[in-house]
C-alpha cells in the first residue's frame, strides 16, 4: 500500500465573496479508484470538481496531481498554459449535459478524433480508426460516425461525450452527474458502461452525483458534502449501510427503496 | 503450515457496537463484549436468537459496519491487521484478498452476465478473463446453475438461483476467511447439500469461517464450534 496517490487534494477552499462554496476539503485518490462525491444541490460538489481541474479558481489549498512523467504538480499554482496542456492531456471531464462536453457542429467521429489530433495524431486513417474503436467501446455503431451529435438520443450523446473524454487515455476522469437527465433504463446501461470502462482501463475517477444508487454501483469510496464541507467519508458500502452523521442518515433514509 | 494453523485468522477482542439514530434521537446498543477467535480450518457458527446482532457482527468483521470499540485483527498477507482502524484502501484490499462474505441476497448489477458477476472478484485481482471464466464455470456447474443462464444477468433468476450465484461469486476468490450470512436460506435440499459440500471442502483446506445458519442440518454439517453471542452487558 506504499504506492503514491495520483491526486492529493488538500484543504481546498473556494470562496465566492463571503461564502465558502467548498470549504477545507481534503482527500487522496489512487490509480484505479473511483470516488463518489454525494450531497444535495448547493453542497459544493460541482465546485469541488471544477476547482480540481482549474475551471474555478480556489482561494486556498492544494491540488497535487502526479502527472504521467512522474512529477507531482500543484494544479492550483501551475501557470495557465501548463495547466491547460496538462489537463487536456491527462484529465478527462464528463459534464452532466452532453452538449457542454461535445462540439455540436461536427460529426461524432470528429468529436472523438479531435482530442487525439490536438494531442498530436496526424494520419487521417489512424485518427478515424481510433475514433471508430472508441465509438464501439461506448456502444455506438461506428457506421454512424459521420452523423452530427444532434441526430443521437440523449443516452447516445452522453456515451459520445464519454468517448471524447477517454480517447486521449486520461489518467483521471472527473464526472459531473454523468447519468443525470437520462431515463432510468438508459441510466442503467450508462452505469454499466462506466463501471466496466473504469475497471478495464484502471481509471481514477471522481464522480459527483446526488444519486446514492450511482455511488453504490460505481464508487469504491464516498465523500458526503454539505454546505461546502465533507461531513463523512469512507468505503461506499460502509457509509451507505452504517452512516454515522445525522445528515448522511437523512440522505440514506430518503432514498426510495426499490 | 503449522505456523499458519497456530496463528488465529480472526482475533476480535472487546467489540462493542451501537447505532445512533439521529432522527429518532436514540441509540441502540447491539452488543458490547464480543471476543471471538477463529483459527484456520475452524467454522464458528454464531448462536443466538434473532435480534441479538449476529448479522451485525458478521458485517463488522467485513468492515461494512463500524464498531464503537475493540480490535478486529485479521491475518492479511501474513500479518495481523486491525480492520477496525485500517484505512478504506487497506480494507478494500483485505476484501479482495483475505475476507469473503456471502450475504443473504445478491446485489444485482444491471446488465452484467451471471458468469461475469461470478468471475469479477478474480478479474479485479488481475487474473485474466479466460482463467477467471473457467473458474466461474466450474463453480456454476458445481452449484447446478444451468449453462444456458450463464450469459444472462441474474436479475430475473429465482431466489434460489440468485443465492447460488452469490455463493459462487463469494467462493471464487479462495479467501482464507469466509463470512457466511445464511448462505443456504433460499435453497432446496439438493442445492443446500451442494453448497454445504463446497463449504466443507473449503474448511478442510484451512479456510476460517464464521457463519449464521438457521437450518439445523446445515449448522451441524459445517460447524466445528458454536459461539453464543452474549447478551448486552454480559461477558461471553
Amino acid at each position: 500500500m506504499s504506492d503514491e496517490p495520483l491526486l492529493e487534494v488538500q484543504s481546498l477552499t473556494v470562496r465566492y465573496g463571503e461564502r465558502a462554496a467548498c470549504n477545507d476539503v481534503s482527500f487522496s485518490l489512487w490509480p484505479g479508484e473511483v470516488l463518489a462525491v454525494v450531497g444535495e444541490s448547493g453542497s459544493g460538489k460541482t465546485t469541488l470538481l471544477n476547482a480540481i481541474c482549474g475551471r474555478v479558481a480556489a482561494s486556498a489549498g492544494a491540488v497535487r496531481f502526479r502527472a504521467a512523467d512522474g512529477r507531482v504538480r500543484d494544479l492550483r499554482t501551475l501557470p495557465e498554459a501548463e495547466l491547460r496542456r496538462l489537463v487536456r492531456a491527462e484529465i478527462g471531464f464528463v459534464h452532466q449535459n452532453p452538449r457542454d462536453g461535445l462540439r455540436l457542429g461536427v460529426s461524432a467521429g470528429a468529436n472523438t478524433g479531435e482530442p487525439i489530433m490536438a494531442a498530436g495524431a496526424r494520419y487521417y486513417g489512424d485518427i478515424r480508426r481510433t475514433a471508430a474503436f472508441w465509438l464501439e467501446r461506448v456502444e455506438i455503431d461506428p457506421a454512424r460516425m459521420d452523423e452530427l451529435p444532434a441526430m443521437f438520443s440523449g443516452g447516445m450523446q452522453q456515451r459520445l461525450q464519454i468517448a471524447r473524454a477517454l480517447v486521449t487515455k486520461p489518467r483521471l476522469v472527473l464526472m459531473d452527474e454523468p447519468t443525470g437527465g437520462l431515463d432510468v433504463s438508459v441510466q442503467a446501461k450508462l452505469l454499466d458502461l462506466l463501471r466496466r470502462l473504469t475497471a478495464e482501463l484502471g481509471l481514477a475517477a471522481v464522480v459527483v452525483t446526488h444519486d446514492l444508487g450511482v455511488a453504490r454501483l460505481l464508487a469504491h469510496r464516498i465523500l458526503v458534502m454539505r454546505n461546502g464541507r465533507v461531513i463523512e467519508s469512507g468505503i461506499t458500502d460502509q457509509v451507505l449501510d452504517d452512516p454515522q452523521h445525522a445528515y448522511t442518515q437523512l440522505l440514506v433514509s430518503s432514498v426510495l427503496v426499490t | 503450515m503449522n505456523d499458519t494453523a497456530a496463528t488465529p485468522m480472526i482475533e476480535a477482542t472487546g467489540l462493542a457496537k451501537s447505532f445512533t439514530l439521529h432522527s429518532q434521537g436514540m441509540r441502540l446498543e447491539v452488543w458490547d463484549r464480543i471476543d471471538l477467535t477463529v483459527k484456520a480450518g475452524e467454522c464458528v457458527v454464531l448462536d443466538a436468537p434473532s435480534g441479538r446482532g449476529k448479522s451485525t457482527l458478521l458485517r463488522a468483521l467485513y468492515g461494512n459496519y463500524r464498531v464503537d470499540r475493540g480490535r478486529i485483527l485479521l491475518r492479511h498477507r501474513g500479518i495481523q491487521v486491525d480492520l477496525a482502524t485500517a484505512s478504506p484502501r487497506l480494507v478494500l484490499q483485505m476484501r479482495r484478498e483475505t475476507i469473503g462474505y456471502i450475504s443473504q441476497f445478491l446485489r444485482v448489477i444491471p446488465r452484467v452476465a451471471t458468469i461475469d458477476v461470478v468471475a469479477e472478484p478474480l478479474v479485479s485481482r488481475g487474473v485474466d478473463h479466460a482463467e477467471a471464466n473457467d473458474r466461474a464455470a466450474y463453480l456454476l456447474r458445481a452449484l447446478a446453475i444451468p449453462e444456458r443462464l450463464w450469459r444472462l444477468a441474474p436479475a430475473t433468476f429465482s431466489g434460489g438461483e440468485q443465492q447460488r450465484v452469490n455463493v459462487a461469486r463469494a467462493l471464487i476468490a479462495d479467501h482464507p476467511i469466509l463470512l457466511l450470512d445464511e448462505p443456504t436460506a433460499a435453497l432446496d435440499e439438493a442445492n443446500r447439500a451442494r453448497v454445504m459440500a463446497l463449504l466443507a471442502a473449503r474448511r478442510e483446506r484451512g479456510t476460517a469461517m464464521v457463519g449464521i445458519f438457521h437450518d439445523i442440518e446445515a449448522r451441524t454439517a459445517v460447524a466445528t464450534r458454536f459461539y453464543p453471542l452474549p447478551e448486552k452487558g454480559q461477558a461471553a
